[in-house]
């Protein structure tokens, strides 16, 4: 029964759209797949290979730049960004794999933060090829309805999922969880912890750079501050993983809907809007102190929490 | 010519002036890294809370920013002592798949902070605009027919000096008192420490708060000479963090000398490169340290002292 | 010719001397034990022979290739598996998956990982537990679960490192019969250990180690009665 849950699930997402939403909720659907994918990118890399990255960004934003700047450079459509960002971003993955993966554990993270910034104040001074601060405008829109806009994103999502899912089964997977482990140990074992750590950032960097082309078709417009932005796109990402569920298939689609959901409660709130940042500071503080492996991960200590609650 | 060495000059002036003031950012995470092994990464906005402290204070009770040490010091020390117990200590006993959680807790804290002054204070940038601010001491005045021009900045002076006293000051306590030999016992073993008696989890609150206490007063030392806004603490963060490394991690004598060592480096960039190239600059030693030299300074000193 | 030859290594951090020129040879199919007082070095040399540390000085030679400058993941391919004293199994995977991803090393795919990992189950008694998480073992089975994810990697040569520490007397007496199986396989062992009655009673030849240096070498009996090692291990107690 368990088997056929991703079928029935995408089977479920596939069909949502026909019964007639208005645009707004296409478009927070949108979100929320979007944001399962980036989520299972940086699951891959930090959940189970225990690389943690807090700079995600870059790979986002690299892949949205590359179908921006292809559009912008070569004048032909910004959907060939797409398959331009596996290359793009995949010769960044290993460039910055070569720097980073040598830190252990915190050094790593921060290296990764610096390198977010980095690349960020990169595209907002190299003006020259990014268009800096203005941004880069898509002005012919491939579609009014945003169906089509979902349509492609659920198979990007689903591709991931299986592709993750055959991952984990196999050599790679059980490498990398060794690795999580501990890495000496597993270097001791006769893994090449350098070459599958690169992998491992290599995969995942690709596929948050897709859902990055994604977004640029998708809205139309992108900018330095929003795809390389570290408290939009890097640390909601984080949060999207460590809500949903560290190392787990359904994580990121779980951290997904909480976390658009709750963006978008925020949001809709005027008073609170502001302080977004603040209550996201607040959840993420809230979830590593009480649920650090997540909604998904913890189910067992919630279910006590649970059980403890209704037989008191 | 002279204008080349004169332009050299005044650059290196200014990086050793900031170098000091780095360094004292940067002692305070050496410390805490040294002692918890933990990586503050909120360490940025606890600056900027002091710096709102000390504006507030000048502000509205015309309270001098060096005289704000004395204030705004005890408050991040509380606020240190603080957050330590009530949430790093948490997030330390609970049982996780990923170590890194006190980093993402103080990556969280910092978004609080951060934002509450936001949301709280408006993005506008602020500054105290002493009537010192201005003043500066020139070469020529002293040195009648000197063949260059140098000018040596009043308040830069103060908080440089002020920042080297702190600094000995903390070197007083680390080395000649009972609770800062605790501290640094705590920091190179911590097993050997608990057996000697020492209340360790005290001591993480103490040098928590001694941590968020320095770079309170570097905060306090650095509003006559930069402006202030809510998002700061990011870039000061960066700047701890490369210190530390750059001195090598959790080295308090490290952290001097490569407090130093980035202000030159900043300086030298800001007036041969441009000031925006300042975060790149930051983030090329980093990946050099931990390229070329992983143990930082203190191991180059480490060598030297014990011979071949 | 001898399987293991370590000649002259020493290992310095910062100015201080971990181990200094140490030397001997370990032949094929034998058990040696190293022993030494605490803080003497010899998980250091464990840690030259595996490939973590490059020895300062000297050279380490595995069936007559010199392995000193190579990384641990390379060491290990070459047939030299080793076990750790802290014990960290992936601890959110089963026993058996703790097994496979060792497996790999050695296998193609994983049908075999899986096969080989079953086999090394049965070989250290941890068949029936292998499909318990790994985080839920007592301490006994856990140094056995180590044990197994080294020996998944069909090495030549074991090093155990303090295998035997904290455990009860029967889990100790287990731990001796699964060491003399492995050596009954052809695996070479070269093993720390405290416990002196392990020691003894399985290892060929001894080497003995006091602050970083080779203070004695020998069969068990020499050992026993050289006043060097009973000068290292008792040396306060005596002169007091």
């Amino acid at each position: 029964m368990r088997k056929f849950l991703p079928i029935v699930l995408l089977a479920l997402f596939a069909l949502i759209p026909l019964v007639g939403l208005s645009s707004y909720l296409m478009h927070i659907l949108i979100l929320v797949v979007m944001w399962s994918v980036i989520g299972m990118a940086w699951n891959l890399l930090g959940g189970y290979c225990g690389q943690v990255s807090f700079g995600h960004a870059a790979f986002f934003g690299v892949g949205a730049y590359s179908a921006g700047i292809i559009y912008t450079k070569l004048g032909v459509s910004a959907w060939w960004g797409i398959p331009l960002s596996i290359i793009v971003v995949a010769l960044v993955a290993l460039v910055i794999g070569y720097i980073s993966l040598r830190l252990r554990g915190p050094y790593f993270v921060l290296s990764t933060l610096a390198i977010g910034e980095v690349f960020r104040v990169s595209a907002e001074n190299l003006e020259g090829l990014t268009q800096g601060n203005l941004g880069i405008l898509i002005q012919e829109r491939t579609w009014v309805e945003k169906i089509w806009y979902f349509y492609i994103i659920l198979f990007i999502a689903a591709v991931t999922f299986y592709l993750i899912k055959k991952t984990i089964a196999s050599r790679l997977g059980y490498y990398f969880v060794a690795i999580r482990e501990d890495q000496d140990a597993a270097e001791s074992l006769g893994i090449n912890t350098t070459l599958y750590k690169t992998i491992a950032l290599c995969m995942s960097a690709v596929i948050a750079g897709l859902a990055g082309a994604f977004y640029t078709n998708y809205m139309g417009y992108i900018d330095p501050d929003v795809v390389f932005s570290l408290s939009d796109i890097s640390i909601v990402t984080v949060m999207v993983v460590m809500v949903g569920g560290v190392a787990t298939f359904w994580g990121p689609l779980v951290g997904a809907v909480i976390m658009v959901l709750f963006a978008e409660l925020i949001r809709s709130i005027p008073m609170l809007g502001a302080a977004h940042q603040t209550l996201f500071g607040i959840l993420l503080i809230i979830i590593i102190i009480f649920l650090p492996n997540g909604i998904a991960g913890d189910t067992s200590k919630i279910l006590r929490l649970l059980r403890i609650r209704r037989s008191s | 010519m002279s204008a080349q060495i004169e332009l050299f000059l005044q650059t290196l002036i200014a990086g050793i002036l900031l170098g000091g003031l780095y360094a004292l950012i940067g002692l305070g995470m050496a410390l805490i890294m040294g002692v918890m092994r933990i990586i503050n990464l909120a360490h940025g906005d606890l600056m900027m809370v002091a710096m709102y402290i000390a504006f507030f204070s000048y502000d509205i009770f015309h309270v001098d920013p060096y005289v704000s040490v004395l204030i705004a010091t005890p408050a991040l020390f509380l606020l240190g002592v603080g957050l330590q117990k009530f949430l790093i200590t948490p997030v330390l006993k609970v049982e996780s798949i990923l170590p890194h959680n006190q980093v993402i807790l103080t990556v969280g804290i910092g978004m609080v902070l951060s934002n509450l002054a936001t949301v709280f204070f408006k993005s506008d940038y602020r500054s105290t605009p002493v009537d010192y601010a201005t003043k500066a001491w020139y070469l020529s005045d002293f040195w009648r027919n000197s063949p260059i021009e140098l000018s040596l900045s009043f308040a830069w002076s103060v908080s440089f000096v002020l920042a080297v006293v702190i600094t000995a000051m903390l070197w007083f306590f680390l080395t000649r008192t009972d609770t800062g030999k605790s501290i640094r016992a705590t920091a190179q073993d911590l097993d050997a420490a608990l057996l000697m008696g020492v209340n360790v989890e005290r001591m993480r609150m103490l040098t928590f708060g001694l941590g968020a206490a320095l770079v309170g007063a570097a905060g306090c030392l650095f509003m006559p000479i930069y402006y202030l806004y809510p998002a700061l603490g990011k870039q000061f963060t960066n700047i701890a963090f490369v210190v530390t490394i750059l001195g090598g991690l959790g080295s308090t004598e490290g952290a001097i000398i490569g407090g130093v060592i980035l202000g030159i480096f900043e300086s030298m960039t800001a007036t041969y490169l441009g000031m925006g190239w300042a975060p790149v600059g930051r983030f090329i030693i980093f990946v050099a340290v931990l390229v070329f030299l992983p143990g930082g300074v203190s191991s180059l000193l480490r060598s030297r002292r014990f011979g071949r | 010719m001898s399987l293991l030859e370590i000649r002259g290594i020493s290992r310095f951090f910062g100015g201080l001397a971990a181990v200094s020129d140490v030397s001997f040879m370990v032949d094929k199919g034998a058990i040696v034990g190293l022993i030494g007082p605490n803080g003497a070095g010899k998980t250091t040399v464990f840690n030259m022979i595996n490939g973590f540390y490059a020895p300062s000085k000297g050279e380490i030679y595995f069936k007559g290739e010199k392995i000193s400058q190579l990384k641990p993941h390379q060491i290990c391919k070459r047939g030299i598996a080793r076990t750790f004293q802290v014990v960290k199994p992936l601890q959110r995977m089963t026993v058996l998956d703790n097994v496979i991803a060792s497996a790999f090393v050695r296998a193609r795919n994983r049908a075999q990982a899986e096969a080989m990992a079953m086999e090394t189950l049965k070989f250290t008694g941890l068949y029936d537990d292998r499909a318990i998480l790994s985080k839920s073992l007592p301490l006994g089975k856990r140094k056995k679960l180590e044990i197994a994810r080294a020996l998944a990697t069909q090495p030549e040569m074991l090093l155990l490192d303090e295998s035997c520490a904290g455990l009860n007397p029967s889990e100790l007496n287990e731990a001796i019969e699964i060491i003399k199986k492995i050596r009954d396989r052809g695996i070479t062992i070269l093993i720390i250990e405290h416990h002196m009655k392990v020691i003894m009673s399985i290892s060929d030849r001894i080497v003995v180690i006091n602050y970083g240096q080779k203070i004695a070498e020998g069969t068990p009996l020499e050992i026993r009665h050289n006043p060097l090692v009973i000068e290292a291990y008792l040396g306060e107690a005596q002169s007091a």
